[in-house]
């Protein structure tokens, strides 16, 4: 209970401290702003999917439902995030770099990645809840994560930089203003802790869903 | 093991279904990149290495599609399940039959392409075969994992290129550039990272594959 309350009051604060308390940066301006979401957000899901493995190893060692119900709450948060991230990265590239899209390593990386656990979704929803797709599910959801080095790899040969935007050669420039570097652990918490909301939310859910479909099982047996 | 790829060519052998339906469509998949794009820009080594990598992974996950299909409908899964061998030897079997039909295709497609996009300045290196043998095998590797996987459920056609292609992609990104290297003879340190990370690839999806089989092929 304490959850959904402790993310309203973090997600008010990191907000106001970053559009109304945080100055502009010196560079980049305003847009910058989007990077103290932006960054946590994709940082979280790849969170998110890592969990989707130990969860879904777990679920293949001992067959628990919690488990399988944590690795798909934890791909389906992790995929929204994902989304938001693939939202919020083009708003901040169209004035700085010029273009909504390039094909950058990390931008690369996270469609791909997207494109990752909408599969691993979509077989889960294909199967309707059969045991043996959703232990197909906990090995895609093992040998995703497994793909991710890899591919950052080759998204690493592939092609040239992402903006490192905490360093900069200019001493003006980044987050220079202590106030700034609050607004990035200020929505750090915000965010984690709406995930960690989401996903128990999402959790539960797939519990009673569970739990009516036993019910609904039982009826029919009387 | 081999039993298994033995029996899977011997199907091929007698039916030349997998073989032949691969080629026709890689050929089709060909002129489809023809016809939507200008067929004059699309010259060089670069071209014949890059449709040569998209081809054989479209016509290649249609094909695989197949590969567990036969054991399905003929009831023949639970005998394989319960065949007393060890399930990761299954497949590696499976594997390793999938891994020479991809190879033959390649073989036979590569000098198609050449032929249709332009031989000019080709100088085929040992880095030709070395990036085919590697590309091919992880493909195959991830390609038979998720076809296993993909055959038990209603949109198998649908489900195999969406699982494996987002897997695939440090794969392919790899394949077309060592593949693009070896047809004009670049020097292996211009490549060399990339056929580590082919290597690597191969290796992390068998092993994934191998350990993860009992999982898959239990009912």
């Amino acid at each position: 209970m304490a959850l959904p309350a402790l993310t309203g009051v973090a997600m008010l604060t990191a907000i106001l401290f970053v559009f109304v308390v945080v100055p502009d940066e010196k560079v980049q301006g305003v847009v910058q702003r989007i990077f103290y979401f932006h960054v946590h957000l994709a940082w979280m899901a790849f969170g998110g999917f890592v969990f989707v493995a130990a969860t879904s190893a777990w679920y293949l060692r001992t067959g628990s439902r919690v488990a399988d119900r944590y690795a798909e709450a934890n791909a389906e948060v992790g995929l929204l995030f994902t989304t938001l991230v693939l939202i919020t990265g083009p708003l901040w590239a169209r004035p700085i770099w010029g273009v909504y899209w390039t094909w950058d390593p990390r931008l690369t990386m996270t469609v791909v990645l997207w494109a990752i656990y909408a599969a691993y979704l979509m077989l889960r929803r294909l199967g309707n809840g059969d045991e043996t797709i959703l232990r197909y599910a906990a090995v895609l959801g093992i040998v995703g994560v497994l793909d991710i080095p890899l591919l950052i790899i080759a998204v690493r040969l592939w092609r040239g930089i992402h903006p490192a935007v905490m360093l900069s050669d200019d001493p003006e420039a980044g987050l220079r203003d202590p106030t700034m570097i609050w607004g990035v652990i200020l929505s750090g918490i915000a965010l984690g802790l709406l995930f960690a909301w989401l996903v128990s939310l999402r959790a539960r859910f797939a519990a009673i869903d569970d739990q009516l479909a036993l019910r609904a099982l039982e009826s029919e047996r009387r | 093991m081999w039993s298994i790829v033995r029996k899977d060519l011997a199907i091929e052998r007698r039916t030349g279904e997998m073989l032949s339906s691969l080629l026709l469509l890689a050929l089709l998949v060909v002129l489809l990149f023809a016809f939507s794009l200008e067929p004059e820009r699309l010259r060089g080594a670069e071209f014949v290495a890059g449709i040569l990598w998209t081809t054989l992974l479209l016509a290649g996950t249609l094909a695989l599609n197949r590969s567990f299909v036969l054991e399905r409908e003929a009831g023949a899964w639970t005998a394989l399940a319960l065949c007393p061998l060890d399930r990761g030897s299954i497949y590696l079997g499976k594997t390793i039959a999938n891994l020479i039909f991809l190879l033959v295709a390649a073989v036979l497609l590569l000098p198609l392409l050449a032929l249709f996009l332009g031989t000019t300045g080709i100088a085929p290196s040992w880095l030709l075969p070395a990036s085919i043998v590697l590309g091919t095998a992880g493909f195959a590797a991830v390609g038979t994992l998720f076809s296993a996987m993909a055959s038990r459920t209603r949109a198998r056609e649908v489900l195999l290129p969406l699982l494996s292609f987002p897997i695939l992609a440090p794969l392919l990104i790899a394949a077309a550039r060592t593949t693009a290297a070896g047809l004009v003879g670049e020097p292996l340190e211009h490549v060399s990272a990339w056929l580590v990370l082919l290597g690597a690839f191969d290796l992390v999806f068998l092993t994934a594959g191998w350990l993860t089989f009992d999982y898959v092929l239990e009912e």
